[in-house]
């Protein structure tokens, strides 16, 4: 298992640097149109051929890449933040703190996942700047994302609540904020780890879900819900299989999540 | 001890019938745009028209106001009327519901009967194999977005209940293998099995009851997880479910049809869910 989770680890890595190498190894940049060229079939200058409309995809799914790939963590990052914030504060103070939190929690849980995201998204204007749209898109995805990570920390938490030390350090007159920050986070910092490396896979997954749906990141900035969209055109599966390579590397890049992760819920415990 | 537990749910869903409408209302409310008509750009209509239209907009403005008439409305029925369809958002939801319904039924059953037959291979047959297959595909098909896997379906021809499986399998297989490997290995299990006892009879007497308050939990969730895959599941392949209705909902920013979508969505999630946890409940009871 180990060498598997090197060799995920390896393809993160390397998937992140060619994408953030994409104005080196595609200056012409993603929304070049080389429009005699339009719908053209992989070759020396157009690896993956180019879209409908003249694009070079190997460009696109290059930045594409970078943005899923930088702003999928940063989002996990917020909505892991906001989860320790109120599930580890309400684990930590427990009775009707803890109840009512996860009372919150529940009602977000009871809902689908994609029916919450889709609603919450229709609530922002669609037609809004490409450079917005992927800030409304990765913001929703952080500030929805948080409640089932809350739970887990809340549960964390309120486990530590009757601790040992923590009785201690609250009878040397320790205050609340003070042991929350310094004796009950470092505590929650194996399962905040393993809930900040659950949620990139699926914040990338529910971008690609919005992006096909057409609710995602606005044209013409790419990303991989944007390029998955063309298999939506697609007549048969051989037809024209270079337009797969997203999707392919969409299902490399999760699976090395999930491979690390896998890491990480042992560290958990 | 069930009545308390009956009352509780009961509790759970009432209050978020109560409560869901109000945070939809305040959403709706607070959306951008939400004071603009398109109906006030109308060249034909003359002044009069369109201040009839923005008093009709201002009553409106009160959130409580807009929320107490919208479930007075409710109550009687007219859950309001569809901006972009301009047809009752009721009537809607009762044409399209029917094909939903038939589409995650069988979604669900599939799926499970799938999941079931893999995990008894793995954990009760112990098939050579089994295990591998199974777990390399769930593994694909979690790492598969689920607008992929209706794409693909629509791509290969296969139906949209199968495409619905397909989405909620992996986690049905995983929990499902999961609880009952751990089932299979408890003591008095491994106890009757070393004795002779048939295997069936272990798996009927032994094993299901078990494990089969934790599979009724994870049957609740997997009809919130069907019910999220009708999205695109219907978007993509072209068929009038609630799924459709809320995907061109969104689209077109019909907000009074996606809010009571979500609200009914979320009633039925509830629904299930408490299903499951009260008949996973009464098994416990009888198993103690």
């Amino acid at each position: 298992m180990r060498i598997w989770r090197r060799l995920a680890c390896a393809l993160l890595l390397l998937v992140l640097v060619v994408s953030l190498a994409a104005n080196w190894l595609a200056p012409a940049g993603y929304a070049k149109q080389y429009r005699e060229a339009a719908g053209a079939s992989p070759s020396r200058q157009h690896w993956l051929g180019t879209d409908d409309i003249g694009r070079d995809r190997f460009a696109r799914l290059l930045y594409g890449t970078r943005i899923s790939l930088l702003l999928a963590p940063a989002a996990a990052l917020v909505s892991t933040s906001m989860a320790a914030l109120i599930g580890g504060v309400a684990g930590y103070l427990g009775g009707r703190w803890q109840s009512g939190a996860m009372a919150v929690t529940d009602l977000f849980l009871s809902l689908p996942w994609l029916f919450l995201l889709i609603t919450v998204r229709a609530l922002m204007p669609l037609n809004v700047t490409p450079l917005v749209s992927v800030l409304v898109t990765f913001l929703i995805l952080a500030l929805l994302g948080w409640t089932t990570a809350a739970r887990v920390l809340c549960a964390s938490a309120a486990s530590l609540r009757q601790a040992d030390f923590l009785r201690q350090a609250r009878a040397a007159g320790i205050g609340r904020v003070r042991l929350f920050c310094i004796h009950i986070l470092p505590n929650l910092k194996p399962a905040l780890f393993a809930q900040f490396w659950i949620s990139i896979p699926a914040f990338i997954l529910s971008e690609a879900n919005l992006g096909i749906l057409g609710l995602g990141v606005a044209e013409p900035l790419p990303s991989w819900g944007s390029l998955l969209k063309e298999l939506e055109g697609l007549v048969s599966v051989g037809d024209e299989p270079w337009k797969f390579v997203p999707l392919v590397l969409l299902v490399a890049v999760v699976t090395s999540f999930q491979l690390v992760l896998s890491n990480q819920e042992e560290l958990a415990g | 001890m069930l009545g308390r537990k009956i009352a509780r749910h009961g509790i759970a869903i009432l209050l978020t019938a109560l409560l869901g409408p109000l945070l939809a209302a305040t959403m709706v409310r607070l959306a951008p745009g939400f004071d603009s008509d398109e109906a006030q750009l109308d060249s034909h209509l003359n002044s009069e028209s369109i201040h009839a239209l923005r008093q009709k907009r201002l009553q409106q403005h009160n959130i409580l106001r807009f929320y107490f008439h919208s479930l007075r409305r409710a109550a009687q029925g007219d859950l309001g009327t569809s901006i972009s369809l301009q047809q009752p958002v009721s009537k809607l939801l009762k044409d399209r519901a029917p094909l939903t319904l038939r589409i995650i039924g069988l979604g669900l059953l599939l799926s499970w009967a799938t999941a079931m037959a893999l995990a008894l291979g793995t954990a009760w047959l112990r098939v050579p194999g089994c295990d591998v297959i199974a777990t390399v595909t769930s593994g694909i098909l979690v790492c598969l977005p689920a607008a992929v896997l209706a794409l693909l379906s629509v791509l290969w021809n296969v139906p949209a209940a199968a495409a619905v499986a397909l989405i909620v399998f992996p986690r049905d297989f995983r929990y499902a293998r999961n609880l009952l490997g751990k089932a299979y290995s408890l003591p008095h299990i491994v106890t009757a099995r070393a004795k002779g006892l048939h295997e069936f009879r272990v798996l009927l007497w032994h094993v299901i009851p078990v494990a089969a308050p934790q599979l009724l939990a994870v049957a609740g969730i997997s009809v919130s997880v069907a019910i999220g895959a009708t999205i695109p599941v219907e978007a993509l392949c072209g068929l009038a479910g609630v799924g459709q209705l809320a995907w061109q909902a969104a689209l077109g920013r019909d907000l009074p049809l996606l809010v009571n979508i979500t609200v009914l969505v979320t009633l039925v999630t509830l629904l299930a869910n408490c299903s499951a946890d009260l008949i996973g409940g009464m098994l416990r009871g009888q198993e103690q």
